[in-house]
C-alpha cells in the first residue's frame, strides 16, 4: 500500500511537469489528470495496483489504456535515447542534447514510479542520477558511461517488452546494471579503477548485445560492486528519488525556458491517429478517383456547362485529397535509420574499428510499407560497409587513411523515388577476389568470368549463396546478406546497385518508389483484354513492322528471340503465356501485320512481352487479389480501371519465371544467349551446356555448343558463290563466308543447284560463318569432358555425348582459316599449321 | 421451438439454393465480369463491386451442373471468412424463412462432391431448398 502511495506521489510531480508544458509526457499525462479527476475519490493505492486480486477489475481498463499509452510513448523515447545518446558522445558537452536525454529518461522514471514498475523505475532512477550529475558537470562522459546508459537503455527495453506481453515489469531488477552505473557516478571520487570497470560489470548486465572485450577485469571489484548491489534492495531508491527531484527540478525548468518553445507547438499540432484508419482513408480515396474518372469520362459527353465545371472542381479536389492522403501515410526515413548511429556504435565495438555515422535526408518521406520493408534491407547493407567494408585502425593507418571510417548514409528523392545511398571509405571490393570466389562456388563459369566487366563481377554479390568474408563473424559472412537485400528491394519495386572502387570504399545505391499502393503502369492489350504493366519494370517499347519482322525475330531452338542493339532478346507472347491464344508456336510471328514488343527486365534479366496493343500510361490504384486467384504467379493484384472495368496487374517476375525465363537451369543458358556475340564456343571445362549434335563429312558425329549457334538455315546449292577465293552465301544483305564439312556439297560448281543444304549460321569472336553439314541430330544437354587427343583442323577433341563419341567442332580454327584467307579445302580438312592454340588451357 | 433461419435463395440449373441471409451483402443484377487467365474454371473472372475487386465464382461451374447457354443473370455479393466474393447465379427468388423441422441431411444417393457443398434440404411445401456451405464453396481447389 506504501508503496502505491509513493506510485501517487509521483504521479502528481508529473501532472505539476506537465502543466508547465513538458513535452515527452504531454500526452500521456493529459489521459492521466483525466483518470486522476474520475477516481481522485477513490482509494488510490488498490487502484493503481498492478497485482490482478485487487477487486477493482472492472476499473483495471483505464489504467491498460494508460500502460498502452506508455509504451507507445516511452518506446518513441528509447529509440531517440540511442541517438541522442550515440551523438552526445560526439559532443559531450552539448547541454541541449544531455537535458533532453534526462528529461526523457525522467518522464520514463516518473511514469513508472506511478504505474508501480518498481524495477524498471529503479534502473531509470540510477541512469537518471548518473544523467543529473553529467547536466551538472560533475562528470564528463566518456565511452564507459555512454555504454552503460545504452545499456540501461537495453534494460528498459527489455522490460518494456515484458510488460507488453505480461503486464509486469518481472523479477529482474537488474541489480548488476544499478550498481555499475552507480559505479559510473562515483567515477571522480574512486578515480580511475572504477572507470575501467565499469564497462566490465555492464557488459555482464546488459547482456548479449553489448560486446566489450577491451576493459581489463579487475575481479575483486567487481565482486564487491555485485554484492553490495544484491545487499541493497530496490526500496531505498525511492526514498532518494523524491529529494533527488527536488533538487533537479529548477534545472529542468531553467531548460524548458532557454527556447524550447518550437518543440512544444510541434507536440500540440501532432495527434496519435491509428493506421488502420488511415488505410481505409487510402481505400476510400481510391474508390473515390475512380468515380471521378468515371463522372469525368461521363461529363466529357455531355453538353452541360455546369455539370462540367462541377465535374472539373471535383477532378481537381480528388487530385488534391488523394496526394494529401498520401502524404499522411508517409514517415520520415528517418524512423528507419535512426537506429543505425546506435547499431553502428555496437558493431564497431564488437569488430575493434572505428566508425563515423554520418546521416544526411533523414526527413526523406516514404510510404510506411515501404519504409517497413527497407529496414532489413537497409540494416543488411550498413552491417555489411562495418563489417567488410570497413578495415581496422591499424590497415587504415597504414593505408594512409584517418583511423576513423567513415559510413555515410544519404536519402534524398530523385524523379519520383527515393535514393539511398550507403558508402563507406573502407577497403572496397576486389574485383580479383569475388571473380575467384564466384568461380570456386560454382556461381559462374571460368569462361564467363572473363567476359564480365568490372562492375558485373562486382555485381555478384547479390547472387544468392554469395559471400566474401574470410570467417564468419556474427555480424556477416552466412552467405545471406546482399542477395537478400536485393530480393527485398526488388520485391516492392525498387533496385539496388553496388559500386566500388578498391582502397576507397563502396557504394550501395538504392532506389525506392514512394509508395506502394498507387503505381505508375502502362497498359496494354492482349486479346481483347487489358493488363498493367509496372513502369518499374519497362525498358522500352518496340514496334516491329511487317516487312521487317520476318527477318527480326528469329528462333534459337524454338525459343522466339529479337536482336535488339547486337543482344538477343528473348521474346514472350503475353497471349500465349496466358493461354489466351492457342499454343501454336508461330502464330504471331506471321499472322500480326507488326509485333508490338515491351521490353521488360526482371531480376537483371531483360526480355521482350508480345503484346497486341499499347494504350497509354497510367497511374493506377492497386488491389490484392481474391484468396481463389493468389497462387497465380503472373499476376501481382487487379485495379478498377476509368471505365470500372476491373484489369489485372502482370507480375512480371512472375510471368518471366512462367515463361521459364529464370528458372536457374534456364538462367544460365540464357545468359549465354544474352552475351552470345561474345561467346566461346569451346569449352574444356567439366560443366552441363546444350549442345547442337549434327553430322558432317563421313558421318563424323560433331557437336558445337548451341549458344554460338545463331540460326539453322537451308541454302540451295546456286546460292553459294565466291568472294574472291572464299566460299559465300548472301546472307540478310551481307557476305556471309561459308565451310564446308558436308559430303553432299562436293564442288562449288555443283551442277543440281536446287538442292538444299543444312547449314549452321554460327557466330565466334565477333564473327559469322556459315557451316554446311549433312544432318542435325539432335540437342543435347549434358556436363562433357573433352578429350584433346584426337583433335584435327575441324574439331577441338571428342567427348562421350549420348553415349556416342562426338567431336567437338573447333570454331576458332575454323574462323582463323577464313579470316587467314586459307583456301577453300574440297576435302575439308584444314591445314595442321593453321590450329590455334587452344584459348581455353 | 428452435428459430428458423433466413435464406436467401436463388436459382442454377433449376434447383433452388440458398445462403444465410446475414452473409449476403448485396444482389446485383448489372456487372461486368473481367477474365482471369489461367485461374480455375470455376472463377469466372474479377468483379468491380463498388470500388473493391471481388473474385466471382461461377455456380453451374463450382456445383458442377450443366453449363447454360444464357450467361448467369445475378450476381450474389456475399462475405465468409473475412473474404467478399460475388457468387453468379441464374434467377434470384424470395428470401425464405426455413424450419430446422423440415431439414434433412443430404440423402445418401447425392454424389460426394455435391455433400461436401449441400448443407442437406429443406423440404419446402412446394420443391426442396438446398442450403449451400458457404466456405466450402469458397475453397476452391487451386
Amino acid at each position: 500500500m506504501f508503496r502505491d502511495l509513493l506510485g501517487h506521489r509521483k504521479f502528481s510531480s508529473i501532472l505539476g511537469a506537465s502543466v508547465s508544458g513538458y513535452k515527452p509526457a504531454k500526452c500521456l499525462t493529459s489521459v492521466i489528470r483525466e483518470f486522476y479527476k474520475s477516481s481522485v475519490l477513490n482509494c488510490i493505492g488498490p487502484f493503481l495496483s498492478r497485482d490482478k486480486d485487487c477487486g477493482h477489475g472492472s476499473d483495471i481498463s483505464p489504467v491498460d489504456e494508460i500502460v498502452r499509452e506508455f509504451l507507445i510513448e516511452s518506446n518513441e523515447n528509447l529509440d531517440r535515447l540511442d541517438r541522442n545518446l550515440v551523438e552526445l558522445e560526439k559532443s559531450p558537452r552539448d547541454q541541449e542534447l544531455l537535458a533532453d536525454i534526462f528529461r526523457t529518461i525522467h518522464s520514463i522514471k516518473g511514469t513508472t514510479g506511478f504505474l508501480s514498475f518498481h524495477h524498471l523505475e529503479a534502473v531509470a532512477h540510477a541512469g537518471e542520477n548518473l544523467l543529473s550529475r553529467l547536466r551538472d558537470g560533475l562528470l564528463v562522459l566518456n565511452p564507459a558511461i555512454t555504454t552503460g546508459l545504452l545499456a540501461m537503455v537495453d534494460a528498459i527495453r527489455e522490460m518494456l517488452k515484458l510488460i507488453e506481453s505480461t503486464e509486469a515489469d518481472g523479477d529482474n531488477s537488474y541489480p548488476e546494471l544499478v550498481a555499475s552505473i552507480n559505479a559510473l557516478m562515483e567515477a571522480p571520487a574512486k578515480g580511475d579503477t572504477v572507470n575501467a570497470v565499469a564497462p566490465v560489470a555492464i557488459a555482464a548486465a546488459a547482456a548479449p548485445q553489448t560486446i566489450l572485450a577491451e576493459a581489463p577485469m579487475q575481479a575483486e571489484t567487481i565482486q564487491t560492486e555485485l554484492s553490495q548491489a544484491e545487499l541493497s534492495p530496490v526500496e531505498p531508491q525511492f526514498q532518494r528519488s523524491g529529494e533527488d527531484r527536488r533538487k533537479q527540478d529548477i534545472p529542468v525548468d531553467v531548460e524548458r525556458r532557454s527556447g524550447k518553445d518550437r518543440r512544444e507547438s510541434s507536440a500540440d499540432s501532432n495527434i496519435r491517429v491509428d493506421v488502420s484508419l488511415l488505410e481505409r482513408l487510402m481505400d476510400l480515396v481510391g474508390e473515390l478517383v475512380l468515380t471521378r474518372n468515371q463522372i469525368v469520362q461521363f461529363a466529357a459527353a455531355q453538353r452541360d456547362s455546369s455539370f462540367s465545371s462541377a465535374s472539373q472542381k471535383l477532378n481537381l479536389v480528388t487530385s488534391d485529397l488523394r496526394e494529401i492522403i498520401m502524404k499522411t501515410r508517409l514517415q520520415p526515413i528517418q524512423n528507419v535509420m535512426g537506429k543505425f548511429p546506435r547499431m553502428v556504435r555496437d558493431l564497431a565495438i564488437a569488430c575493434e574499428k572505428q566508425v563515423r555515422i554520418e546521416t544526411t535526408g533523414q526527413e526523406t518521406e516514404l510510404d510506411r510499407t515501404i519504409l517497413e520493408a527497407i529496414k532489413d534491407p537497409l540494416t543488411h547493407a550498413v552491417r555489411n560497409s562495418v563489417d567488410h567494408g570497413i578495415e581496422t585502425p591499424a590497415v587504415r593507418l597504414a593505408a594512409g587513411k584517418p583511423a576513423e571510417g567513415t559510413l555515410s548514409l544519404r536519402a534524398f528523392h530523385e524523379g519520383g523515388q527515393v535514393n539511398i545511398e550507403i558508402s563507406d571509405d573502407g577497403a572496397g571490393i576486389d574485383p580479383e577476389r569475388i571473380r575467384a570466389k564466384a568461380i570456386e562456388k560454382g556461381l559462374i563459369t571460368t569462361q564467363q568470368a572473363e567476359r564480365m566487366s568490372q562492375h558485373e563481377i562486382i555485381s555478384l554479390v547479390f547472387k544468392p549463396g554469395f559471400s566474401t568474408a574470410a570467417k564468419i563473424t556474427n555480424v556477416s559472412g552466412r552467405g545471406v546478406g546482399m542477395d537478400v537485400v536485393r530480393t527485398n528491394i526488388e520485391k516492392i519495386g525498387g533496385t539496388v546497385d553496388i559500386q566500388s572502387v578498391p582502397g576507397q570504399g563502396s557504394t550501395v545505391r538504392m532506389k525506392i518508389p514512394l509508395t506502394l499502393a498507387i503505381i505508375p503502369v502502362l497498359i496494354v492489350r492482349s486479346a481483347g483484354q487489358r493488363f498493367a504493366i509496372p513502369q518499374v519494370s519497362l525498358l522500352e517499347l518496340l514496334r516491329l513492322e511487317a516487312g521487317r519482322k520476318d527477318q527480326s525475330v528469329e528462333m534459337v531452338h524454338g525459343a522466339p528471340v529479337y536482336r535488339l542493339r547486337g543482344n538477343l532478346l528473348p521474346l514472350l507472347f503475353l497471349g500465349r503465356e496466358l493461354k489466351q491464344t492457342s499454343n501454336n508456336a508461330n502464330s504471331g510471328l506471321t499472322n500480326a501485320d507488326q509485333l508490338t514488343i515491351v521490353v521488360l527486365q526482371a531480376e537483371g534479366q531483360h526480355f521482350g512481352l508480345v503484346v497486341d496493343e499499347i494504350h497509354d500510361a497510367e497511374e493506377i490504384v492497386v488491389k490484392p487479389l481474391g484468396q481463389h486467384l493468389k497462387h497465380i504467379t503472373a499476376f501481382s493484384g487487379a485495379t478498377v480501371m476509368g471505365d470500372g472495368e476491373v484489369a489485372l496487374i502482370l507480375d512480371i517476375v512472375g510471368l518471366a519465371k512462367g515463361g521459364r525465363l529464370l528458372t536457374d537451369a534456364k538462367k544460365a543458358a540464357m545468359q549465354e544467349a544474352l552475351s552470345a556475340r561474345k561467346s566461346e564456343a569451346q569449352s574444356a571445362e567439366v560443366e552441363t551446356q546444350e549442345l547442337l549434335l549434327f553430322r558432317t563429312s563421313r558421318g563424323r558425329r560433331t557437336a558445337v555448343a548451341l549458344s554460338s549457334v545463331d540460326r539453322l538455315e537451308e541454302f540451295k546449292v546456286s546460292q553459294f558463290e565466291l568472294a574472291g577465293q572464299k566460299l559465300v552465301v548472301q546472307y540478310r544483305g551481307q557476305l556471309l563466308p561459308i565451310v564446308n564439312l558436308s559430303d553432299k556439297f562436293d564442288t562449288v560448281q555443283n551442277e543440281s543447284t536446287d538442292e538444299l543444304l543444312k547449314v549452321l549460321v554460327c557466330h565466334h569472336q565477333g564473327e559469322r560463318i556459315g557451316v554446311v553439314v549433312d544432318q542435325i541430330l539432335d540437342v543435347a544437354q549434358e556436363a562433357v569432358s573433352i578429350q584433346e587427343r584426337w583433335k584435327d583442323g575441324q574439331s577441338q577433341g571428342s567427348a562421350v555425348i549420348q553415349k556416342q563419341v562426338t567431336d567437338f567442332l573447333d570454331l576458332n580454327t575454323i574462323i582463323a582459316s577464313v579470316r587467314g584467307g586459307a583456301m577453300f579445302s574440297e576435302n575439308s580438312s584444314f591445314p595442321e599449321n593453321l590450329a590455334f592454340a587452344e584459348a581455353a588451357q | 421451438m428452435s428459430s428458423e433461419t433466413q435464406y436467401c435463395t436463388f436459382f442454377v440449373d433449376g434447383l433452388l439454393f440458398g445462403v444465410e441471409v446475414l452473409q449476403v451483402q448485396e444482389i446485383m443484377s448489372e456487372f461486368v465480369v473481367g477474365r482471369v487467365p489461367l485461374a480455375p474454371p470455376t472463377i469466372a473472372g474479377l468483379i468491380n463491386y463498388r470500388g473493391q475487386i471481388v473474385t466471382a465464382i461461377d455456380m453451374r461451374k463450382r456445383l458442377d451442373l450443366p453449363p447454360s447457354t444464357v450467361p448467369p443473370a445475378r450476381m450474389l455479393v456475399v462475405r465468409c471468412n473475412e473474404e467478399t466474393f460475388a457468387l453468379l447465379v441464374d434467377k434470384i427468388e424470395d428470401v425464405v424463412a426455413a424450419n430446422p423441422k423440415d431439414f434433412e441431411e443430404a440423402p445418401e444417393n447425392v454424389n460426394e462432391s455435391a455433400r461436401e457443398l449441400v448443407e442437406g434440404a429443406y423440404k419446402l411445401a412446394d420443391r426442396l431448398l438446398l442450403p449451400l456451405r458457404l466456405e466450402k464453396i469458397a475453397a476452391i481447389a487451386n
